[in-house]
């Protein structure tokens, strides 16, 4: 090759790269305006310190990641570690991880009964799926707290069939949480589960049973393996806003069973310390980061082992 | 197979369908494409109920059975293979459900692998085969559990010819090397033919005829069967006398010729004969049973079509193979007398 010619050429990839960077400036624009950016203002406000009435005066503090960690005592100036943030943290991640397991046993055979429908029939069932949608998550919480509180339809029901004589406690419980977080991420779950399933070929499962697997050889050894990239996708749609719930645990949790979510609010609001508040949520992006890395490692790690 | 009718809803796939298979033989469906090969087929594996009748294995009733309760294995016609596993995982699947020590499961897919020529691929994730190669998993992987009856439903049809050739000989000696019994679906009658011990003829959900590919070829009982396989002349005769296997009929030319025919046949009055191309001979005027025009000669290479145009109605092709080279002696427009051989004709079942 002469020289021009090698010029050429590189001039050609050049452009070539150029141009792909225009090319995906509007999506990166994007990215960094709506996610990017708004992470970073939170990191630098977690290194700021608390002004009086909220807000942040501009000073370099590590006060906020201090607190994160440890409390000081009002009066002595002991220091402690911070039980209640650690307590708030494992109880967010444990009811995150339950709602996941349970949005993955009730939507699993959901999405699978949509899949095993004539084509035409699935849009429909889809269609079904989304509707609670439709109606803001605030309210949706509101109808379950109508369906478990003390005076609501399951403990009214029971009473009156006489299998219960005094209402059974759910609201303000982990159960109710639990219950109010699984019905308002389920078609998240569902949805990529679907996806994933209706891909599926079925003369596999016929094959599976022609190999004299029983049917949970053929769910364990086949369908799940074949499915599993819809079963992360879902997990992680689920976790992620399930782990940084709000809405959910103040309204079902009342005001003593906080998450995360409830904790951070608090420290905006009548906290008034916002550098603690964005330490808090920095925390728990990084927690988020670390479980879906450790999941999703593990979770293609076995894809290749599970079947030896 | 007993009495074996199937319906989808209002639509009849299978009726009345009665079979023997005998165990060891290479048994072949034949029909074309929506006759319902397939739907037999899933009958005898479990994924489908026979509406009526039975699925007898060893003169058990195996039709109700689930099919991992049947000792009976598919190779699919898309293969099927499990795209999350290797090769050798694929093979050894049926065994591993089957609940075998890994140790009696190493071994057979070491066998397997080496019976279907992809030894030392057994690590290979399926995907990275080629279709060649897919397909011998496949067989692989049904044969692996060692079952009673090996079912395949076209298994061949995704390959090109020269694969599908070679594999037509691996399939025959695979069946032979395992004494499984085989049962294969085809719609290629020339498939079904080379590979078969027996070929049972379908169409629209019935079984026509069953019989060796000679008795299917030769013999044949009917002319949808006649007419499916190979090329086929009908002419009209009428029976003049019948003894023993063997029955005299009057050509429209006024010859008289002897015709073998189906069982369970009386011949009498009006008949339908079949004649093959290659069965007959063209000669001279009047040397022959037939009298004719040559329309038209159809070089073929190994061998040249006569269309002749019979006096009295109808077109007759003759095959004659060129023994020699050069020109064949015979031109067209001329007219020539076709010769039948003896003991070639077959009188149909009208
Ligand atoms: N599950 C089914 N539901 C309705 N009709 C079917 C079904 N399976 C097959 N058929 C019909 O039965 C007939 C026979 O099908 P099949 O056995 O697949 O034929 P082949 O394998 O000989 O081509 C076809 O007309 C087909 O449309
Ligand atoms: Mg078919």
């Amino acid at each position: 090759m002469t020289l021009s010619a090698q010029d050429a050429t590189e001039q050609r990839q050049k452009k070539h790269v150029r141009d792909r960077w225009l090319l995906s400036a509007p999506a990166l624009i994007l990215i960094i305006a709506a996610s990017v950016g708004p992470l970073l203002i939170v990191v630098l406000y977690s290194f700021l310190a608390p002004g009086s009435y909220g807000d942040v005066k501009w000073e370099f503090s590590t006060e906020g990641w201090f607190n994160v960690l440890f409390t000081r005592d009002i009066f002595d100036d002991t220091v402690s570690l911070a039980d209640a943030h650690f307590s708030i943290f494992w109880r967010s991640i444990k009811l995150a991880f339950a709602t996941t397991v349970f949005c993955l046993i009730f939507g699993f055979p959901t999405a699978y009964f949509i899949a095993t429908r004539a084509p035409h029939n699935r849009s429909l069932w889809l269609f079904l799926i989304t509707i609670p949608f439709w109606t803001n998550m605030l309210i949706r919480t509101f109808a379950i707290q109508e369906v478990i509180r003390s005076e609501g339809i399951i403990n009214t029901l029971l009473m009156k069939i006489g299998i219960i004589s005094a209402p059974i406690q759910m609201m303000f419980t982990d159960f109710a949480i639990m219950l109010g977080m699984t019905y308002v991420f389920l078609p998240l779950m569902v949805l990529p589960l679907y996806a994933s399933l209706e891909k599926l070929d079925f003369r596999l499962i016929e094959a599976g049973y022609d190999l004299y697997a029983s049917r949970f050889g053929v769910l364990w050894r086949i369908i799940i393996p074949l499915v599993k990239p819809g079963i992360i996708a879902g997990s992680i749609l689920v976790f992620v806003p399930a782990l940084s719930s709000y809405v959910v645990p103040r309204v079902l949790g009342g005001g003593k069973n906080l998450m995360v979510g409830n904790l951070i609010e608090l420290q905006f609001g009548q906290g008034r310390n916002w550098p603690l508040g964005a330490a808090l949520s920095v925390t728990l992006v990084i927690i988020v980061l670390f479980a879906m890395l450790y999941y999703v490692r593990n979770a293609s790690k076995s894809g290749g082992s599970a079947h030896g | 197979m007993h009495g074996i009718k199937k319906w989808f809803g209002t639509f009849q796939a299978v009726d009345d369908v009665t079979l023997e298979i005998r165990s060891n033989e290479f048994f072949t469906l034949l029909g074309p494409s929506g006759c319902g090969k397939t739907t037999l087929l899933r009958m005898i594996a479990g994924f489908e109920l026979p509406t009526e009748g039975q699925v007898l294995l060893d003169g058990t009733d195996i039709s109700r059975l689930l099919p991992n309760q049947r000792p009976v294995n598919t190779v699919f016609q898309n293969y099927a293979l499990f795209p999350h596993l290797t090769v050798a995982e694929n093979i050894g699947f049926g065994l591993k459900m089957l609940g075998k020590p890994k140790s009696e499961i190493d071994s057979v897919v070491k066998d397997m692998l080496k019976l279907v020529h992809l030894e030392g691929r057994g690590n290979n994730p399926v995907t990275q085969l080629s279709g060649g190669q897919q397909q011998r998993v496949a067989l692989a992987r049904a044969l692996a559990p060692r079952p009673k009856v090996l079912l395949l439903d076209e298994p061949l049809s995704a390959l090109d010819l020269k694969l599908r050739k070679s594999m037509q000989m691996e399939l025959k000696r695979l069946q032979l090397e395992t004494g499984i019994t085989f049962v294969f679906v085809t719609h290629d009658q020339e498939e079904a033919l080379t590979m078969s011990d027996r070929i049972a003829v379908m169409s629209t959900g019935t079984v026509r005829q069953v019989g060796s590919p000679w008795d299917i070829y030769d013999r044949p009982a009917e002319r949808f069967v006649a007419d499916f396989i190979g090329e086929t002349n009908f002419l009209e005769a009428d029976v003049v006398s019948v003894s023993g296997d063997r029955a005299r009929v009057r050509l429209s030319s006024g010859a008289e010729i002897s015709a073998t025919y189906p069982d369970g046949v009386t011949p009498k009055g009006k008949v339908t004969i079949v004649v093959r191309p290659e069965h007959a001979r063209l000669g001279p005027p009047g040397s022959g049973v037939l009298e004719g025009v040559l329309d038209d000669i159809v070089y073929l290479g190994t061998d040249n079509h006569f269309h002749v145009k019979v006096d009295g109605g109808g077109t007759f092709i003759v095959r004659q193979q060129n023994a020699k080279s050069g020109p064949c002696g015979f031109s067209e427009q001329e007219r020539v007398s076709i010769a039948i051989n003896d003991d070639v004709a077959q009188i149909l079942r009208d």
